[in-house]
């Protein structure tokens, strides 16, 4: 199973990630390296919609976290958008909801 | 009853791409069994947790092992074993360590990793953890047969 990886971007500092398909061990690398280089655009806003993401495990909680660190180190507004109820478990399980909530 | 009957055994190469082939497994043998559509995603994040560890920690990414998957389907529980003979780890410490997230500590401080145990542990109803040789990961989920509406509850719990 492989992901989807839609970029779009409004302008310079305005941009928009959907992932489509299933994050694990394999695919969370793909979604790092996409993902990062738009957290280190100063005042820029990077929305993570998971809206057509039909599974992650913590693989993909590792990415995000990593995405939120640099997102504020950079001043970049970094907000995560369609969450599945399953996924939105996995989010307050691990108490990741909670840091994602905080730093909004 | 042959206590062997309904075992299921898969070995994939210690590798990122075969990890979703156990989860594919995983989850068409739980819900051959009737569990919950919460359940079924439960054992697959588990089963995934336990290889990309096997992957990641036990064999460094070299992808020069394999893992040993055995599902056993009893009547009222699934048990499944995720084996692998790569590097072992003090695995009460690290069950000691076992926590979430915390949004109290400073976001730098926050670790990317080491949330796959955690889960597991979070995820099903009984892991116990073997690192004599190489490790072995042991991990139920019960059947509740009226896991459907459970199930459901539990979609927007904070467990």
């Amino acid at each position: 199973m492989n992901i989807s990886i839609e970029r779009e971007e409004k302008d310079k500092k305005l941009n928009y990630v959907s992932v489509e398909g299933e994050i694990d061990v394999f695919t969370a690398p793909e979604l790092k390296k996409e993902l990062l280089p738009l957290t280190e655009i100063t005042g820029g806003t990077l929305t993570l919609n998971l809206n057509q993401t039909k599974y992650m495990d913590s693989t993909a909680l590792g990415v995000i976290v990593a995405a939120l660190k640099s997102a504020v180190k950079h001043n970049c507004h970094f907000t995560v958008t369609g969450m599945s109820p399953r996924i939105q478990r996995l989010f307050e399980i691990t108490g990741l909801m909670d840091i994602l909530k905080k730093k909004r | 009853m042959n206590e062997m009957e309904n075992v299921i055994r898969l070995t994939i190469p210690a590798k990122p791409e075969f990890v979703s082939v156990a989860r594919l497994a995983s989850s068409g043998a739980a819900s051959r069994m009737g569990y919950s559509f919460d359940a079924i995603e439960d054992i697959k994040v588990a089963i995934s947790e336990a290889c990309t560890n096997a992957v990641s920690h036990g064999y460094k990414q070299m992808g020069n092992g394999q893992i040993h998957i055995t599902m056993d389907c009893e009547p009222n529980a699934m048990t499944i074993t995720v084996t692998h003979n790569g590097e072992s780890f003090d695995a009460s410490r690290v069950l000691q360590k076992l926590r979430p997230l915390d949004p109290s500590i400073d976001l730098a401080e926050v670790s990317e990793g080491g949330l796959g145990l955690f889960l597991i542990n979070a995820l099903m109803d009984q892991v116990t953890i073997s690192t004599e040789y190489g490790v072995a990961v042991r991990m139920t989920k019960f059947l509740d047969r009226d896991g459907v509406v459970h199930g459901v509850d539990k979609v927007s719990t904070t467990r």
